[in-house]
């Protein structure tokens, strides 16, 4: 069972309708025990990045998310992604979960429409399980205003908008982010959410 | 760089996709929730469902459709049509919509913008505009279907929509719609210059070119059309393969 993290933030019901399309057992929830006995996590999130940190100490769950990524397959989503690094500059000067080493900050592109959205291209730069069968031309859609800056060797893949954009991040164990939105990318993305399954053996 | 998109559009009508054949005839063609995955499989980029029912009563139904729908298809969904409220847009986003369109509300209530831009952000709104020409590069905005001419300046309520938040402008030209002649090229070019928005492109499809045509004249995003989809006449897929063929990036 992937646990699909709820802490109020949107779009949890497409992760969990696209898991429901593949017939992988996912549940909404914020209960530690879930959290504990699932197989897999999967971290969500729309919001702004304080917000987002404040729902999860509110509810106890920042420590166990912690423990629980170093145990178990664990994917963050747009800004479900964001929260995995140290921290963050959206609004203000926010920790984050800091699961991979770097920050979040705002993209700056004056010359381009902010936020970044739509299909943009992956571009892949070192392989992982997460991206397994996925190809040189296969687009995803983003949803954002701000961009993780991180280390090349956290970093599966990116596109381009601008400058460089981290979409795929990583720590070389457990934890995964998309920057992207897998649960509306189409058939490119229920494969990466498939892939991601497939890791919990 | 973006990919430039493709959104067929459904008419839906208390749970049904509908067709105006005219002013007087609308007939029920079919099954939004099929109709969307069809679109899906045929690789549209985002699906809008425009709502055309009549009664405030009959609203709950569209959101089934939505809901059905997003249980199947995994591309992003738009509702428009009838959107009044910030708790409107709350109970379509909550149904699974990932964006919805505000039209003539919005010219009424122009704070309808504003609101939804900063309690649900800027990527939910989608602006609808009507409008038609008085003049060479001059336009008026129209709300209720094309009804009622409200003499604003299409490039000044665009402005306007942009800045109090509106993630994206659909602009449908009253006179190209249903022309079948292509889109109404100067005033896209106008809008598309006077905001940073993405612009979605609406009305007057008629060809396989017409597709490409716009996003060679004009830096559009994305361009959408109905009952050329909706009969059969081309497929999402035969216009991608035409816009590649000319050099457009797309999905």
């Amino acid at each position: 069972m992937i646990a699909i993290i709820d802490y109020g933030a949107g779009n949890i019901f497409s992760v969990k309708n696209a898991l429901d399309y593949l017939g992988i057992k996912g549940e909404l929830t914020s209960s530690p025990r879930d959290i504990e006995n699932a197989d897999g996590i999967i971290l969500p999130g729309v919001g702004a990045f304080p917000w987002a940190m404040k729902k999860l100490s509110e509810s106890g769950l920042v420590d166990l998310l912690k423990h629980q990524a170093a145990v178990k397959p664990f994917m963050g989503i747009c800004l479900g992604m964001q929260l995995l690094f140290e921290k963050s500059f959206e609004f203000e000067e926010c920790t984050g979960l800091s699961l991979i080493k770097g920050y979040v900050d705002i993209m700056d592109e004056p010359e381009l429409v902010i936020p970044h959205m739509g299909w943009n291209k992956l571009e892949c730069d070192k392989d992982c399980k997460l991206l397994e069968g996925i190809g040189d031309d296969e687009f995803v859609y983003f949803v954002h205003s701000y961009k993780a800056f991180c280390e090349k060797e956290n970093l599966y893949a990116h596109c381009s908008y601008g400058s460089s954009v981290p979409a795929v991040v990583g720590d070389g164990k457990y934890v995964y982010g998309c920057q992207f939105h897998p649960e509306k990318s189409g058939e490119t993305g229920l494969k990466i959410i498939k892939n991601f399954s497939k890791l919990m053996g | 760089m973006l990919a430039k998109r493709i959104i067929p559009c459904l008419d839906v009508r208390d749970g049904k996709v509908v067709k105006g054949v005219n002013f007087e005839g609308i007939k029920e063609v079919g099954d939004p929730v099929e109709c969307a995955y069809e679109y899906n499989l045929q690789g549209a980029d985002e699906i809008v469902f425009y709502d055309i029912t009549a009664s405030h009563e009959g609203r709950g139904v569209i959101l089934d459709v939505v809901r059905e729908t997003a249980k199947k298809v995994f591309v992003p969904l738009t509702v428009g049509g009838g959107i009044a409220t910030v708790d409107d847009i709350h109970d379509t986003l909550r149904a699974g919509a990932d964006k919805v369109s505000v039209n003539s509300q919005a010219v009424k209530n122009p704070q309808l913008i504003k609101e939804g831009a900063d309690i649900f952000g800027s990527q939910c709104i989608c602006v609808g505009v009507d409008a038609k020409a008085i003049s060479p590069n001059k336009w008026t905005v129209y709300i209720n279907g094309g009804r009622i001419d409200m003499h604003i300046d299409l490039i000044e309520w665009v402005k306007k929509c942009e800045q109090l938040g509106a993630g994206e402008i659909c602009l449908n030209s009253i006179d190209t719609d249903g022309v079948r002649g292509g889109f109404d090229i100067p005033m896209l070019k106008a809008v598309v210059d006077a905001v940073k928005i993405p612009v979605i492109a609406s009305g007057g499809a008629g060809k396989l070119g017409d597709f490409a045509d716009a996003f060679i004249k004009t830096d559009c995003s994305a361009a959408l059309a109905a009952s050329l989809f909706h009969f059969k006449e081309l497929t999402v897929g035969q216009v991608k393969d035409d816009c590649r063929s000319k050099g457009i990036i797309v999905r």
